[in-house]
């Protein structure tokens, strides 16, 4: 499928090298907005060419509705936005979250995944909740590490052996989010703190104290 | 110091089998001890198959076995526990249960004798104090299978003197296995952060975010799990996950630990996971549908 690539500043998880960008044609059925400013070109189109085709946004933190709007539970149509996985300073993962709205076009889905297998990434449709799949899963996790790592419950390497021998994971916790950045938890957790208010994503101690350290 | 050669175990079920193959396969002298003979009966022939499998993969030699299995013997007579260094407990999850099997053993057993509870959610501080001997009593708490699970969370009741905790520590690594000590603290390591973030995945699946493909795939790809939540919960059993969970937020009044109401009715619809052909997946035989 011939897509068209528009890029609106420095993308987090996409270098202009990668399959996705590189592969985009002058123009296509599917334009895909890449870069932190994805949102802001989006609303910038006319009319006329936000319904020419299916449109992909590239989202920060943000919901999709911010820049498509919302209207009683009855919003969708063949705009999605996208976002690359990637845990702080690690390489982006091969996870794109694809969100999609209440009355999204199935067709307009359909072409979005595919335009993202073709380039080698692997999809998981969500919908538009702030924190989408994997961040509303790991930074209640990675809190609580840290937490009972300030209480003690055991030491950063046997709270690490112990998630690794008994479930399989690749890394533990602790050792993950020194690898990947504590301050890069802080400002996920937080920013999912504030949409939510839900205290389980509230940055624990360890992770504040590093992103004071960042700032100061 | 005594050096531990005889190992008793308590409970001849899931765990307690497992066990007991993990101290007879290390070459101690192992006593599995129930209250049902049938259970006994089961699981001696559950080993006896385990070990048939393992000749057959080249991990132990048939003389090999034959000692193991001459080392493992089966009674209900709790007063076998005479000749035992260590006991270790996998009885029924419940406090009562585990205090009138120590009030039977604890006369039974010689001083130096060290008392374990393989227990998941009890206090090992509660059960120690109903064991007649509490500065002489460790958590073990191993994973299921135990018998291919190297993770053992060690940890210490209040009473727990460090040469008992110690010696049991010695006697997990002499076994072959890996310990991690931890404090007395609902869940251990283990299960305190596994029910909760298994819960947060159902909570995804209940209020609309992504269906269970979509998460269990995105936790592979972004994190490399061998295995999303919702396959895992099939195959664990959403009636086991959730008296984990109930035992868990009963002990700890976490929000993230209760259940989320989608277990309870998946459950009243028979959709128990993978033994019941459906969970958040369907099942035909061994196969998967729905991925
Ligand atoms: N199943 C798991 O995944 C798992 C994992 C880790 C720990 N545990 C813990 O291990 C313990 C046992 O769990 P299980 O799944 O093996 O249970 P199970 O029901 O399979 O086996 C319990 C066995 O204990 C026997 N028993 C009960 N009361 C007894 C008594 N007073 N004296 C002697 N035998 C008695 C029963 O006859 C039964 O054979 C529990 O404390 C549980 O929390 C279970």
């Amino acid at each position: 499928m011939e897509y068209q690539v528009i890029c609106a500043g420095e993308s987090r998880s996409f270098s202009r090298d990668h399959p996705l960008v590189a592969g985009g044609k002058d123009s296509g059925q599917v334009v895909v907005i890449i870069g932190a400013d994805a949102g802001a070109a989006f609303r910038r189109l006319r009319d006329t060419d936000r319904m020419a085709a299916v449109l992909l946004i590239e989202l920060g933190t943000e919901c999709l509705g911010v820049h498509t709007g919302e209207a009683r539970g009855e919003e969708g149509s063949n705009v999605l936005g996208f976002a690359r996985f990637r845990l702080g300073d690690a390489a982006p993962s091969d996870l794109v979250e694809l969100v999609r709205q209440p009355r999204t076009a199935e067709a307009a889905l359909s072409a979005a995944r595919l335009v993202f297998e073709s380039a080698g990434l692997k999809v998981s449709t969500c919908g538009d909740f702030a924190g989408r799949i994997i961040d509303r899963l790991v930074r209640p996790y990675y809190n609580a590490a840290l937490r009972r790592l300030d209480e003690g419950l055991a030491s950063a390497q046997d709270l690490d052996t112990t998630l690794k021998l008994g479930l399989g994971y690749p890394e533990g916790p602790i050792e993950l989010l020194e690898r990947t950045g504590l301050a890069h938890h802080y400002d996920v957790a937080q920013a999912l703190f504030e949409a939510s208010s839900d205290p389980a994503y509230a940055p624990a101690r360890r992770a504040r104290v590093a992103k004071q350290r960042r700032e100061s | 110091m005594t050096t531990i050669k005889t190992v008793g175990v308590a409970g001849s079920g899931t765990m307690g089998a497992g066990i007991a193959i993990v101290a007879a396969r290390a070459g101690f002298k192992t006593i599995v001890y129930d209250t049902n003979i049938e259970a006994l009966a089961r699981a001696r022939k559950q080993t006896e198959g385990f070990f048939a499998k393992s000749v057959e993969r080249k991990k132990l030699t048939g003389d090999e076995v034959e000692r193991i299995l001459g080392d493992l013997s089966a009674t209900t007579d709790a007063g076998q526990f005479a000749q035992c260094d260590v006991v270790i407990e996998a009885v029924y999850e419940d406090l009562k249960v585990k205090h009138e099997l120590f009030r039977r053993i604890d006369p039974v057993c010689r001083p130096h004798t060290i008392f374990g509870s393989n227990t998941s959610t009890l206090s090992i501080t509660e059960i120690a104090a109903g064991s007649g001997r509490d500065d002489r009593f460790v958590g073990m708490h191993f994973c299921l299978p135990a018998q291919l699970m190297k993770l053992v969370e060690m940890s210490p009741g209040l009473n727990t003197s460090e040469e008992t905790f110690q010696r049991a520590w010695e006697f997990c690594k002499a076994m072959g296995q890996v310990p991690v000590r931890t404090k007395d603290s609902p869940g251990f390591i283990l299960n305190y952060f596994l029910i909760p973030f298994n819960n947060d995945a159902i909570r995804l699946v209940e209020s609309g975010v992504a269906a269970p493909a979509d998460i269990d795939r995105a936790i592979k790809t972004a994190l490399g799990y061998a295995m999303g939540p919702l396959e895992l919960l099939d195959l664990v059993g959403l009636d086991t996950h959730l008296l984990v969970a109930e035992a868990l937020y009963a002990a700890t009044h976490d929000s993230r630990a209760a259940a989320p109401a989608l277990v309870k009715r998946m459950i009243a619809a028979g959709k128990l996971g993978r033994k019941a052909g459906e969970g958040f997946y369907k099942y035909e035989g061994s196969a998967m549908f729905g991925g």
